[in-house]
């Protein structure tokens, strides 16, 4: 058996007094579609930013197909296939869709370090992102400034950047929130398209979304893992309903 | 060397400390209270100083010159922050650091225009002018004086910004202006007065320090340097990471030009660097954002 | 077809033009091989400021160390202008990469005093190290030899100008090429948000030390052909007034916008010439008012002027680019 795309083991973490991630431990196989939920505080964010290397854990591994990352800066983890969306825009507002996927390839193509040939090269990256946009239904937006797009398709061109990327492992932080419901068709559209060999994680509080989306649901409370299980299992369980579920399914 | 000698090397950096305390304890306020990027800080300073060394030369007592320095000073601030810093607010580093670099020229350019470019003279007062004695040794009285100065300057601020509504007041406006006027506080008011006295006290640094930084056309330019260096190092928090880091690069330019006078701008320097290096948003950080 | 010809011929007419004021204003030679050291000066800056978003308020530092660079190298290695061009340009891009290296990870208030800082240490060894440097009283005796053993610098400035030219020329060809290249849209992303490209998995240090090395090389060329063209190098070419210089120039001219250094530095220059010698009081006066109507009112300087011309005498023509 192969190992996993991604193994959290015995991930701690504490502000002072404050725990505010105990021995987390999480598997995702290729192709993974699972949800990580949990009430506000419950140490989601702070959990993907132990993942994504913006915080450095104090005890833990964190591994990708195998490989220990968790030495590795935030970009070299991208690098590595661990990738994230935010959940508030963090786009290249004054440059054009098409631009700010195509310096995602370039990127991950290590041709971002080119000075000298540009046309070519760039022009390769161009072309790449506009069948990516294209595939996306981004139609002619594509050449508008990220920062002037309608709030739905910039949460959309998150997702194209994320998936340009190829990871072997996506982190989604609420991947439609805020986004008004005329326009979230198109988001749930590119999500079930997702590429099948990327192992997908969805950070959501939006109980229909995760229940739709995911074969396997992680419950975070207070920096420990509450339980996990297929989302029947989770659906079920007296304790999740209590601590998590009963505040907002009846 | 005695401890006689040391103490007063200590107590030179000491008075030179306290001297860059009060003529940068206004780019505290401006920059680091209100966090604009304010490069015209040794303008306004000038503006001060000049108005001043001009009240002196008629006859007007040093008190007196003081008062004159800081209204000039700060009504100057008052328009400038009107017309100028108010539109910038909203607009990040550079716009600010390059306007403001813009109105320094155009000060240095009207006070050279209107005052040609000699030296201003700033004579002291007879009883700061002579020496006093402190038990181990006679000592230059401006120098005590100025330690004096810093001290109450300091404790000044930290009364009317720490202890009453108004500092409250302004470092709510600062983290939050649109909150702070849906509650009803006059914000721009607020910024305009902070604003003004940011640039008054730079106007009575002026005119306080001027026997050791003296008065002269390039004089915003020349001591800019330095005035961001004390709130750099300082940090954006308050005054009183201004005051620590005038103290100690006071004391390190002191100690350094009496040890190794040849080196001693790369010792300053040096130590610039490494403070800036070791604690990047300075001694006392400001609210990160 | 018709679009893109008329965009070669848009590039190429700056470049003809320059080439033909050797004929067109022989007596001002060295004023015109003064804008070209400016613009190319400024054009590092646009580089690391403009694109890459580095607020640096010394990058006079680099011109200085390339002016001393290439003449302590005429003085004491070898006279031939070009490989003093080469040394001084390897001087300053190793001198950025590696105050670079060591301030690149601040940003803001910190990154701007830091390089004030730099600077300041720079003319501060520049002062001390009076047996290389001459001290406060300059640096002197520079005598280039003929460009390529061939073309001797005459007395009227011909050689040095169009010397001047083809240097600049070169440097500007690169530079472009640079920032339509994915490394120099990499920089444009970087200064809108480093956080942004962090999450791409680009190296933003790595990166942003690699603009500013290549922004001070360039600056340490401009250095050079200054220290060339006057044949003295002064402590002021590294001081604060020539970091402010160019930040104006740039600024004046249009950041990210293809001509606005060379823009920037015709109208300093030539108004710096003419105006400072009747009172260069009341010509600062006129800059510093510029400069604040530029920030205040015009945020994409004279090449941004321009354009808004350009679109008032031709109303109908979009989708061009």
């Amino acid at each position: 058996m192969s190992a996993p795309a991604i193994e959290v083991r015995g991930l701690t973490k504490s502000f002072g007094a404050l725990h505010v991630a105990q021995l987390i431990d999480l598997s995702l196989a290729r192709g993974a579609r699972a949800a990580l939920i949990g009430p506000n505080g419950a140490g989601k964010t702070t959990f993907v930013n132990l993942l994504t290397g913006v915080l450095v854990a104090d005890a833990g591994a964190i591994s990708l197909d195998g490989a220990r990352v968790d030495r590795l800066s935030p970009a070299a983890r991208v690098r590595r296939g661990l990738v994230r969306t935010h959940q508030i825009n963090t786009l290249l507002r004054e440059t054009s869709a098409r631009e700010n996927v195509a310096l995602a390839i370039a990127e991950r193509d290590g041709c971002a370090w080119r000075m000298l040939a540009y046309r070519r090269v760039w022009a390769a990256c161009l072309e790449e992102a506009d069948a990516r946009l294209a595939d996306l239904g981004f139609g002619a937006s594509a050449d508008d400034a990220a920062g002037s797009l309608p709030y739905g398709l910039q949460r959309l061109l998150e997702i194209a950047i994320a998936i340009s990327l190829k990871p072997r492992v996506l982190l989604l932080d609420e991947p439609a929130a805020g986004v008004p419901s005329g326009e979230a068709h198109a988001i749930h559209t590119a999500i079930d398209r997702l590429p099948k060999e990327t192992a997908v994680l969805m950070i959501e509080h939006d109980m229909d979304m995760v229940f739709r989306f995911a074969q396997e649901i992680v419950v975070l409370v207070q920096g420990r893992v509450l339980m996990r299980g297929a989302p029947a299992e989770i659906a079920a369980n007296a304790e999740v309903r209590t601590v998590y579920l009963g505040r907002s399914r009846p | 060397m005695s401890v006689l000698s040391l103490l007063t090397i200590l107590l030179d950096g000491l008075a030179f400390g306290m001297a860059l305390f009060v003529i940068s304890v206004g780019l505290t306020i401006t920059l680091g209270l209100m966090r604009v990027v304010n490069l015209a800080h040794g303008a306004f300073a000038m503006i001060g100083g000049y108005a001043g060394s001009v009240a002196l030369a008629n006859g007007a007592g040093f008190a007196l010159a003081i008062l004159i320095a800081a209204l000039a000073a700060g009504g100057a601030g008052l328009a400038a922050e009107r017309l100028l810093f108010r539109p910038l607010y909203s607009r990040g580093d550079l716009p600010q650091a390059l306007m403001t670099f813009g109105l320094t020229f155009v000060v240095i350019a009207t006070l050279t225009i209107l005052f040609g470019t000699a030296i201003r003279i700033m004579p002291l007062p007879p009883s700061l002018a002579g020496l006093v004695d402190i038990g181990f040794r006679a000592y230059p009285a401006y120098r005590l004086f100025l330690i004096a100065a810093g001290a109450l300057l300091a404790l000044l601020l930290w009364l009317v910004i720490d202890r009453t509504m108004f500092g409250a007041r302004l470092r709510a406006a600062v983290d939050n202006p649109r909150m702070c006027r849906a509650i009803g506080i006059d914000v721009d008011a607020i910024f305009a007065t902070t604003f003004a006295a940011g640039c008054a006290l730079a106007g009575i640094g002026a005119v306080l320090g001027a026997q050791l930084m003296p008065l002269e056309p390039y004089y915003a330019l020349r001591y800019l340097v330095l005035f961001l260096i004390v709130v750099g190092i300082g940090g954006t928090g308050d005054f009183r990471g201004s005051l620590v880091a005038s103290l100690v690069l006071g004391l390190i330019d002191t100690v350094g030009k009496y040890f190794l006078p040849g080196a001693s701008s790369y010792i300053f320097f040096a130590a610039v660097i490494g403070l800036l290096l070791w604690r990047p948003r300075g001694l006392v950080p400001g609210p990160s954002q | 077809m018709i679009a893109r010809a008329g965009n070669w011929a848009m590039r190429a007419a700056p470049w003809l033009a320059a080439i033909a004021v050797n004929w067109i204003a022989p007596d001002y030679m060295s004023l015109a091989a003064s804008v070209l050291t400016m613009g190319l000066f400024a054009l590092s800056l646009d580089l690391a400021l403009g694109h890459a978003g580095i607020v640096t308020l010394g990058h006079g530092a680099f011109y200085g160390v390339g002016a001393y660079a290439a003449g302590i190298f005429a003085i004491h290695v070898w006279a031939d202008p070009l490989a003093g061009l080469a040394a001084a340009t390897l001087v300053a891009g190793l001198v950025g990469a590696v105050t670079g290296a060591l301030i690149l990870d601040t940003s803001g208030l910190t990154l701007m005093m830091l390089t004030l800082a730099i600077a300041s240490m720079i003319a501060e060894f520049a002062n001390s190290a009076r047996d290389l440097t001459g001290g406060d009283d300059g640096l002197t005796g520079i005598r280039p030899s003929p460009v390529l053993g061939l073309f001797r610098f005459d007395l009227w400035g011909h050689t040095a100008y169009l010397y001047t030219l083809a240097v600049v020329f070169v440097w500007t060809m690169i530079a472009w090429r640079i920032l339509g290249s994915p490394f120099g849209h990499s920089l444009d992303g970087v200064r809108q948000n480093a956080a942004r490209m962090r999450a791409i998995g680009a190296p933003v240090r790595m990166r942003l030390i690699a603009a500013y090395a290549l922004s001070a090389a360039m600056a340490g060329t401009a250095g050079a052909l200054g220290a060339q063209a006057t044949k003295t190098v002064s402590l002021a070419s590294l001081g604060v007034l020539t970091s402010g210089t160019v930040l104006m120039v740039a600024v004046l001219g249009g950041m990210r916008r293809r001509w606005g250094a060379y823009l920037g530095a015709l109208v300093y220059v030539v108004g710096q010439n003419f105006a400072a010698e009747i009172d260069p009081f009341r010509w600062m006066l006129v800059i510093g008012l510029m400069m604040i109507a530029v920030v205040m009112f015009f945020e994409n300087g004279l090449a941004g002027l321009v354009d808004l011309l350009d679109r008032r005498a031709r109303p109908s023509t979009g989708g061009g680019k």
